[in-house]
């Protein structure tokens, strides 16, 4: 594939992801916000397999369209309100708001312009990377791991525990 | 057209010998510096769909489904019914497009759109032949399994867009059986990837070649194969929502399920990505269970038929076999077998298949670690 169709793709994808990342935040709908990640997610996902990783940008495509958004879609619909859009909060702290806009944006820029660029590895990756994945989970970085895998259990045990039902007598 | 880009294509028609030569020479065509190998790479498994949902999946399923039930199918058009795809077809463009006045515009428009898409992405990953796959990636295998959550989420969209409520419990349905039933397929195909120590689709094709045939499968790999290979076969079922497992559109209950406000071509593009995913499934088992590509007859002495039926035409062949062979079966359950019920589906997927597929994998693992 040539430099060229590889950049035009790349700018597609980015341009996705930002659109819809903006029409997540600014829409009224709050079900269009929700469909929306959808393509947030997804454009995500192409820019990490043009960081070539690979195993990520599936491991993305998994957790987050097929985990996190099927459950905020449920969540979404479960909302009183999702019939009438267009509501607004009371709260709407403007000048704090901009304030606090403008300082990330302006940190996010000026760190942007002020790094001296990328830094780069004198390792350039080969192969499959799916395998030092698993290898380096499995070994270096197996505390972690294990750590996550006990709080997800803790999780799972405490959804079973809410969501049974309550023994006669026990209310 | 150029002539390097001629001569780079021309070659490896006439060779064939090294793997993905056709697809990577299709990636290099350029016509005016765009690239249109690409589109034509791409779509290639496009046609591919939907020619084979026409002839087979439209005609075949009904004459299969009439043989079965002691019928003889559509007859009246052409001889023996076979114009009757094509009158389908006419019916089907000429129809209004109706937008019901109560739906959400916008979801219930990009719905079909999102859900084909979501099927229809699978097959970049789908090795056809040894010399044609979309994109030979080295998460090949996971990328197919974990592409369907976008299948899940054009469901919901085309179920809650319609505002309608036998759509939404047939999208609910749907989602929840998809989400819950991708647990033991994924667990299933793990035990695939274990025995060929690759995610790669063409690596695991690879692996299972030789001139035994069929016994270099990993369904005969070790004794315990045919496990992983029937619990995701059952999985599957349910994934693409064909019965036992069509509660979802569960036509007694819910008239058509998430697709009953859907007509004309919008209706179209659902049923072809339902039947693109039937297809992906019945080759994703094919790949990983069957050989994939590889021809399964045994080379005898001097009669070596194995090495004869095996090539980049022959691959395509078998993988489109083998797959029809697994649609064929997904027809004959639908016309054998009674649906289940919601919470029959539930027990079978969380305590049946789910324990059975963890079964499969520990065993599969020991296998691999100390049988050589």
């Amino acid at each position: 594939m040539s430099t060229q169709t590889t950049t035009v793709i790349f700018y597609l994808f980015a341009a996705l992801t930002v659109c819809s990342a903006a029409f997540v935040v600014l829409t009224r709908n709050v079900i269009y916000s929700a469909f929306s990640l959808l393509f947030t997610f997804f454009g995500v996902a192409a820019l990490y397999v043009f960081l070539s990783a690979d195993f990520l940008a599936v491991t993305q495509v998994v957790v987050y369209v097929g985990g996190i958004l099927v459950l905020l879609l449920f969540g979404v619909m479960f909302t009183n309100s999702i019939m009438n859009p267009g509501q607004k909060t009371e709260v709407s702290n403007t000048l704090a708001g901009s304030l606090l806009f403008l300082g990330v944006t302006g940190g996010v820029l000026y760190s942007f312009f002020a790094s001296p660029g990328w830094m780069s590895t004198g390792k350039t990756l080969q192969g499959s990377i799916v395998g030092p994945v698993g290898f380096e989970t499995m070994s270096r970085y197996v505390l972690p791991f294990e750590m996550v895998s006990i709080l997800l259990l803790a999780a799972l045990i405490g959804a079973a525990f809410l969501a049974r039902f309550d023994k006669k007598g026990n209310s | 057209m150029s002539t390097t880009a001629l001569t780079q294509f021309s070659i490896p028609l006439l060779m064939g010998n090294s793997l993905n030569a056709w697809s990577e020479a299709l990636v290099g065509f350029n016509l005016l510096g765009l690239p249109l190998g690409l589109v034509i790479l791409a779509a290639i498994p496009l046609v591919f769909i939907a020619l084979y949902s026409l002839t087979y999946g439209v005609y075949g399923e009904r004459k299969i489904s009439a043989f079965m039930q002691d019928r003889l199918g559509p007859m009246e058009v052409g001889k023996w019914g076979l114009l009757q795809t094509i009158a389908d077809i006419l019916k089907l463009i000429q129809k209004e497009d109706i937008l019901p006045t109560s739906a959400d515009r916008f979801l219930f428009v990009i719905g079909p759109g999102i859900l084909f898409v979501g099927s229809f992405m699978a097959y970049a990953v789908l090795p056809f032949s040894p010399a044609f796959i979309g994109a030979s990636l080295n998460v090949g295998l996971y990328y197919a399994i974990g592409i369907v959550a976008i299948e899940v989420v054009g469901i919901l969209a085309a179920g809650w867009g319609s505002n309608n409520k036998w759509s939404l419990y047939g999208a609910v349905r749907s989602v929840a059986q998809i989400v819950s039933y991708e647990i033991p397929a994924s667990l299933a195909l793990l035990c695939g990837a274990m025995m060929a120590g690759t995610l790669d689709m063409q690596q695991i094709n690879l692996l299972q070649s030789g001139s035994y045939g069929f016994a270099h499968f990993y369904l005969f790999h070790s004794p315990i194969a045919w496990l992983p290979f029937l619990i995701y076969f059952i999985a599957s079922l349910a994934e693409v929502n064909r019965a036992p497992f069509d509660i979802p559109e569960a036509e007694s209950e819910l008239v058509a399920g998430y697709f009953t406000e859907y007509s004309g071509m919008k209706f179209a593009v659902i049923f072809l990505a339902e039947y693109g995913s039937m297809f992906m499934v019945s080759s994703i088992i094919s790949v990983v269970f069957l050989g994939g590509w590889n021809s399964p007859l045994p080379n005898l002495g001097s009669f070596a038929l194995n090495t004869w039926t095996n090539g980049p035409v022959w691959g395509a062949f078998w993988l489109i076999m083998k797959g029809f062979f697994f649609i064929f079966v997904q027809m004959w359950l639908r016309w054998t077998l009674p649906r289940l019920r919601v919470d029959q589906l539930m027990y079978l997927c969380w305590k049946v298949l789910t324990p059975f597929a963890f079964v499969s994998f520990v065993l599969t693992a020991i296998w691999e670690i100390y049988v050589p």
